[in-house]
């Protein structure tokens, strides 16, 4: 070394880190949630682009506006506020009027993110609080369904203008869960399949929820067993109730396909914020999950249940959190 | 899970960095050649600084003692060159600090030859063979350098049944106990079966990362039928050479906090360490040369070399053809224990068993997010902590809670939470931080 000698960087070990980091998990999220997005667009027609980058617009601005002035490139370039507006423009009826829902982008990132302290503090799902709040605020535009139609179309209900009564123009429809409840009417499964039915812009195609989660599970993003543990308990739960009452209660299929079941137990339930850390605390939820939605779904007065079944369960994360701590190596070996 | 971890020979949990030991595993170990000025610093150990017995202008020959333990947790530090003593006084440190030091230049006309005074271990008694360790300034030389003799000195009532031999070698780059495993067999072999029969220990088994499978096959051919060695292939993960790791994935027993090896009837020494015993007893030659490996994308020509301890880092580096443009960083030991260097002018110490230049790809880190709480560190820590919340914790500064709650005491600081955070936190740093509060606060209280 007759030349200078480099200038050495000294900082604390390990002095290898993997490569994974936490913007790359939110492009993961972004990727995985690409096939269903296009598919709802597909079906529901431009509207539901519009209804889905208002949400992003909602969710981004707040973000921006609550950041410290000197990072907010860093609180935007995360990944995170963009992820949460769009999961929540998936969970919206596609012909939402706009305004509410870049209200509903501003309450998830607002209410269900920046006042707990931001990225990682927050308790509930910021998605699922926006989506609540909407559903609270107007129950009715939250609940009325458009049929798929033409692409071009785009609803009037749309550009309804704030605090106005809305007239729907669109070919409305009740969901399949709706159709279920409260006229026993079953929808086709490959339907349910493919997202050829009405519902929430993005909850329509399980088959491409699906391919997310398993790319997702590929990436190492997605915790396996939250959506195992949410599906395997419904269906189990499901049948059972089918078994007891073909008539009355839903089979295993429909419960697993139709409504927000797949959205929200790949995508919104495995939020790893919002969910336990430990393996065995993550069972308990994924079940407690399961066993809400069913019970919402079929003995509650609303026709979805797997909101309200997250964020309950989303409630008693730091409680599970705390009973579910492993044992240290080493320790308490006389109780193994 | 536990069934499959068994039968896979491992423990639970841990992280699968790349081990990157291609570059060196081939390369024969070859000798660094004497430099002229050597550096012994005096604290290089854990336990007491050894207490100097030279002053400057001495004459010392290879291998001459020129401190002596300054405790019983403490050992001996020889000279590793034939020359003369130039003084004892403040030098450079790898760290960037200043310490105590001998330093001995050394006689460009000697050949550094060694008479060779076998020493008939045999004979020794228990605490003569303890003391002879301790003369001898062997340490363990995995990287800890921790005094080896302190871990024979068995309390009445316990006993050793197995001797534990650890060529896991679970950080990446590092390939010097692989090599010493195919090239010094019989010195391994023979070392172990002097500590082996001083301890009373009934067995010897070497647990070996099957990354290695050259060691593996050269230490079975090796094992004569009817000794009571087993070699024991074990799954590649990190960190898989940590004492109670190793003890886990061997015996399947888990050694109680706060407890030692001993306490489950195991004494654990690195592949190196029971080498150098070897050469203790069969030539009289006390530890003063390593094997190092020098490698990383940094260095032009990575090898394996014994290193006479006290050579400047630079040295070592220049013997592999120097640091490329691109070196970031250069590390003394593994690339997950192992310390940055601040100066290159600092000294080879008996813990360094690695030189690592890397580049901007292996160091580069990510800017620093907020925990999401992802549990990736959670399914790493092997200790089963929880090193979110300790991170989460130490930045509210609530170190008690840390300890009380939490077991932060228990942590080893092997690594694998900050290594698999893709927030890029810091996590063993908030945890020595803590650690470092609570042993002060402990030391106020008494």
């Amino acid at each position: 070394m007759t030349q200078k000698d480099p200038k050495l960087l000294i900082q604390p070990g390990p002095q290898l880190r993997q490569q994974m980091t936490t913007p790359v998990v939110m492009r993961d999220v972004w990727y995985a949630l690409t096939p269903a997005t296009l598919a709802g667009i597909w079906f529901f027609g431009l509207g539901a682009l519009l209804v889905l980058l208002t949400c992003i617009a909602g969710a981004v601005l707040t973000e921006w506006y609550f950041a410290p002035e000197e990072k907010r490139g860093y609180y935007i370039g995360d990944g995170s506020a963009i992820l949460t507006g769009w999961l929540l423009g998936l969970t919206l009826p596609p012909a939402l009027p706009l305004w509410m829902a870049f209200i509903g982008g501003v309450v998830a990132v607002g209410i269900g993110k920046t006042i707990w302290g931001g990225m990682g503090a927050n308790i509930f799902n910021p998605a699922l609080v926006g989506r609540a709040f909407l559903l609270a605020t107007f129950p009715i535009a939250m609940t009325t369904w458009t049929a798929p139609g033409d692409f071009f179309t785009l609803s009037s209900s749309l550009f309804a203008l704030p605090l106005m009564q809305s007239t729907v123009d669109t070919v409305t429809q009740a969901s399949p869960l709706g159709l279920m409840k409260f006229e026993q009417i079953d929808t086709p499964f490959v339907d349910l399949l493919f997202g050829n039915t009405s519902g929430s812009l993005g909850e329509t195609s399980g088959l491409l929820l699906i391919l997310g989660g398993i790319y997702l599970w590929w990436r190492r993003d997605l915790d396996w067993r939250i959506p195992v543990g949410i599906l395997g308990t419904a269906i189990i739960f499901s049948s059972i109730l089918f078994l007891v009452d073909a008539d009355k209660y839903p089979g295993p299929i429909f419960t697993t396909f139709a409504g927000g079941m797949l959205l929200g137990a790949i995508f919104m339930a495995t939020d790893p914020v919002t969910s336990p850390l430990t393996k065995k605390g993550t069972w308990i939820f994924a079940v407690g999950i399961g066993i809400l939605v069913v019970l919402i779904r079929v003995f509650g007065g609303f026709p979805e249940g797997i909101m309200y079944a997250i964020l309950l369960m989303n409630a008693a994360t730091p409680l599970i959190d705390s009973y579910t701590q492993p044992r240290v190596f080493g320790r308490e070996l006389d109780s193994k | 899970m536990n069934l499959f971890r068994r039968l896979n020979n491992s423990f639970d949990h841990g992280v699968f960095p790349h081990h990157h030991k291609e570059q060196t595993e081939q390369l024969a170990i070859q000798r660094l050649p004497f430099g002229k000025r050597f550096v012994m610093p005096l604290g290089q150990h854990v336990g007491a600084p050894a207490k100097p017995i030279v002053q400057a202008g001495d004459a010392v020959r290879r291998g001459q003692m020129i401190a002596e333990p300054g405790g019983f947790v403490s050992v001996a530090l020889h000279s590793p060159v034939t020359g003369r003593v130039t003084g004892v006084g403040s030098e450079r440190y790898a760290d960037g600090t200043f310490q105590e030091a001998i330093v001995i230049e050394a006689d460009q006309y000697d050949t550094q030859q060694m008479e060779v005074h076998p020493i008939d271990w045999e004979a020794l008694s228990i605490e003569e063979f303890i003391s002879e360790v301790q003369r001898a300034g062997i340490v363990g030389l995995g990287g800890a350098a921790f005094p080896c003799h302190v871990k024979y000195a068995i309390p009445d009532g316990n006993r050793i049944r197995s001797l534990l031999i650890n060529g896991a070698e679970c950080e990446p780059y590092l390939t010097n106990d692989h090599r010493q495993m195919m090239e010094q067999t019989e010195e391994l072999l023979y070392g172990a079966e002097i500590v082996r029969q001083k301890l009373g220990a009934e067995e010897i088994v070497i647990g070996v990362e099957k990354n290695k499978p050259g060691a593996i096959r050269a230490l079975q051919d090796a094992i004569k039928p009817g000794q009571p060695v087993r070699v024991m292939p074990l799954e590649v993960k990190y960190p898989q050479g940590a004492e109670k790791m190793l003890i886990k994935s061997v015996f399947d027993v888990e050694v109680p906090a706060g407890k030692l090896p001993r306490d489950v009837e195991v004494a654990v020494n690195n592949v190196g360490t029971i080498i150098a015993i070897a050469e203790y007893f069969q030539t009289g030659k006390p530890l003063i040369e390593r094997v190092v490996t020098v490698s990383g994308p940094g260095v032009s020509y990575p090898a394996n070399l014994i290193v006479p301890l006290g050579t400047p880092i630079r040295e070592v580096l220049e013997f592999a053809g120097g640091l490329t443009s691109e070196t970031r960083q250069v590390v003394l030991g593994g690339p997950m224990m192992g310390d940055s260097i601040a100066d290159l002018d600092a000294p080879m110490l008996k813990g360094s068993s690695g030189v690592l230049a890397l580049t901007e790809k292996e160091t580069g880190r990510p800017q620093e997010y907020s925990c999401i709480r992802c549990g990736r560190c959670v399914e790493a820590c092997p200790y089963f902590l929880n090193p979110a919340r300790f991170a989460r914790l130490a930045k509210s500064r609530m170190y008690e809670a840390m300890a009380e709650s939490y077991n932060v005491m228990d942590c080893v600081e092997c690594g694998c939470c900050t290594y698999s955070c893709p927030s890029g936190i810091p996590i063993v740093q908030h945890i020595r931080t803590a650690k470092d509060h609570l042993r002060s606060m402990k030391g106020k209280v008494q």
